[in-house]
């Protein structure tokens, strides 16, 4: 490909696979090293809920056997790796003969949609207004909305959710509160489908949107101030370029770098918000799967679904690891 | 020399108290919206009952004084005797909010606290050994950095029990980074600066550079990224509590909007069960952003000039 070296792209594979290898662990090991295993831990919990399990010590051994925990340390993690690449996350407790997979699948593309068009929104709201704000031909009135953009950084998206619930779908009434297409819709490539889904996702983008993008204004100004400084924004100046040609050919071009890296940094902050956002809004993504499967005890539902959240985070990252050196050549080389 | 002592307009300014940067407006507002929220707790742990704060002991759905409420069984109008209302389950929203704000806001803090620790730690390692130990340990935060924690930090609780404590502590296993980045950077650039290669040259132990010469420069930026932190983890914090995670008898903030939101007085409209524990979050957010601010301010000199 061109601007992409083979180092280049080893690197960041490798930095992918290692990502995704810690997350993995960390979920694997954490729980391990508490006293007790997990079994005995959902044992315990059913037995605080119902108050008293007969033959526990005889469900306990059999889980154990049927998961292989009295193999060698290795031989599980082994195991457990090689489920993994294989998205092989064994059946839901809650609902049996489904798999997680299928779960998990199901959910996936709803999360992913509501995702893509938010950042997408964000990403362009926030670098716009912040290119605007350090434009000096930018109207004042644009340039008052600075501290407005800033108060609504610092609240989180969950908290945004939850008033943009109560206010516009439960007292005003003008948007739906559940899920994500109305009742009785039949899901397919039909206008009423398509119109229903992009209604109901209004407000989830939206509880994201207003309180990211804020974040990306500031980062964005910041960054034109510096490059405004530069001497070949001057000397384009100097040549007689016509203004907003020399604004984005020269400073935004060259300012939004860094915020491309900074997406890839927060991204995965932003999908643990999505997740939340969803669950409030009882959108069904990943959020409303991980909470419902929180609710039942399916600890194989709440694992796979992380697990491929956070696989898909990862990836996300990686492609925009490899979308970098066609914006950016230099960076393909750095450190060579 | 003596043009500048010989304007005297200039001399004074110099000497204004309100030069110091460390009291910037932001940092100052910052400190007094976390101050107030401490306080506020402070005070209702004495003149308010926090038993009020457990199921059942206050009536259901009351509203806050002077709201009136109407549902199908009659109007409840609300009394001094439960301020802030009461929630489906029979607690008392003030009492809650005195109990819930510290706990929350001390989370943050051990959270913090602890990545900041692993984080300084970590950040000079890699800032003055280099090599193998830099690679690692810079590949290591810019993995995690990058990991969804919320995520795994769902995983882990739902198997294993936490108190308050070992919430924080699981959190603080995704602070790290910020600060491990934070100081490897700049003690690389500081390790070639006139005064480290003075000290050292002077005969300063390693350690002594790192503590004495290298942390005194840092503190504004170790501020700045432990308040960040704190953010973050708050945020963790509240997220796994919304989804019914975390410690599970006592009453926080998140756990309260988990309940509202499982026991729909959203759509019943009892909007301070939500609604007071989502105002104090938010109020810790502005306060803990402002204070972010103001140290941005000290940290980075040019931020304070007044731009066109």
């Amino acid at each position: 490909m061109k601007g992409i070296t083979l180092v280049y792209f080893l690197r960041r594979f490798g930095i992918f696979l290692l990502t995704v290898w810690i997350a993995a662990t960390l979920i694997y090991i954490i729980p391990r090293m508490a006293p007790g295993d997990p079994i005995s831990a959902m044992v315990a919990r059913m037995t605080q809920q119902a108050g008293y399990i007969e033959n526990s010590d005889v469900i306990i051994a059999g889980w154990r056997k049927r998961f292989g925990l009295d193999d060698p340390w290795y031989l599980q993690y082994g195991r457990y790796l090689k489920n993994l690449v294989t998205f092989d996350f064994g059946y839901s407790l809650a609902s049996f003969p489904t798999t997680v997979k299928e779960i998990v699948f199901r959910a996936l593309p709803w999360t992913l949609g509501l995702l893509s068009v938010s950042t997408a929104l964000f990403f362009f709201i926030g670098n716009f207004l912040g290119a605007m704000l350090a434009w000096n031909k930018t109207p004042r009135i644009i340039k008052g909305l600075i501290p407005v953009s800033m108060i609504f950084t610092s609240v989180p998206s969950l908290l945004a959710a939850l008033m943009l619930l109560y206010f516009f779908a439960f007292q005003l009434g003008w948007f739906p509160s559940l899920s994500a297409y109305g009742r009785g819709i039949v899901p397919g490539w039909t206008w009423t489908f398509i119109g229903s889904v992009m209604w109901h996702a209004i407000l989830p983008i939206m509880s994201i949107v207003v309180v990211t993008f804020g974040f990306w204004t500031l980062g964005m100004r910041g960054m034109m101030i510096t490059v405004e400084g530069e001497d070949y924004v001057t000397l384009a100046k100097a040549k007689g370029l016509k203004p907003f040609y020399s604004l984005y050919r020269y400073t935004i071009r060259n300012a939004i770098l860094p915020q491309i890296t900074a997406l890839a940094l927060t991204l995965g902050t932003l999908v643990g918000g999505q997740v939340l956002v969803e669950y409030i809004f009882s959108y069904q993504g990943m959020g409303n799967a991980i909470f419902t499967a929180i609710r039942n005890q399916d600890y194989p539902v709440i694992q796979g679904t992380s697990y491929i959240l956070i696989l898909t985070t990862a990836l996300a990252v990686f492609i925009m690891d490899m979308i970098y050196p066609l914006i950016d050549p230099r960076i393909s080389h750095e450190g060579n | 020399m003596a043009t500048i002592s010989a304007n005297p307009k200039r001399k004074i300014s110099r000497f204004n108290r309100f030069d110091n940067p460390w009291l910037n407006p932001f940092l100052i507002t910052g400190v007094f919206l976390i101050v107030i929220i401490l306080l506020g707790a402070f005070i209702g742990q004495f003149t308010w009952d926090s038993d009020l704060a457990l199921v059942g002991n206050s009536p259901l759905k009351q509203p806050p004084v002077g709201v009136s409420h109407t549902t199908l069984r009659g109007t409840s109008v609300g009394t001094w005797e439960h301020p802030l209302g009461t929630d489906g389950d029979g607690r008392d929203m003030l009492a809650v909010m005195i109990v819930g704000a510290p706990r929350t806001l001390a989370i943050g803090f051990i959270a913090a606290a602890a990545g900041m620790g692993f984080g300084i730690l970590l950040g000079f390692m890699a800032g003055f050994m280099g090599g193998r130990v830099d690679d690692v340990i810079r590949i290591a935060s810019d993995t995690t950095i990058t990991i969804p924690s919320i995520l795994v930090l769902i995983v882990i609780q739902s198997v294993i029990p936490v108190n308050l404590v070992g919430m924080a502590l699981l959190i603080s296993a995704f602070a790290w980074p910020g600060p491990t980045r934070l100081i490897r950077g700049q003690v690389l650039s500081m390790k070639e600066s006139g005064y480290v290669k003075m000290a050292r040259i002077s005969g300063a132990s390693t350690f002594d550079i790192m503590f004495k010469e290298m942390m005194p420069n840092l503190i504004p930026y170790l501020a700045a990224s432990f308040i960040g932190n704190m953010q973050g983890s708050i945020l963790a914090a509240i997220g796994l509590e919304v989804l019914g995670l975390g410690p599970q008898r006592v009453p926080t903030l998140g756990k309260s909007i988990y309940w509202s939101v499982q026991l729909s007085g959203l759509s019943q409209g009892l909007w301070w069960w939500w609604g007071f524990p989502a105002l104090i979050l938010v109020v810790i957010f502005v306060g803990l952003l402002l204070i972010n601010l103001g140290l941005d301010e000290i940290s980075n000199p040019r931020l304070r000039q007044k731009v066109e």
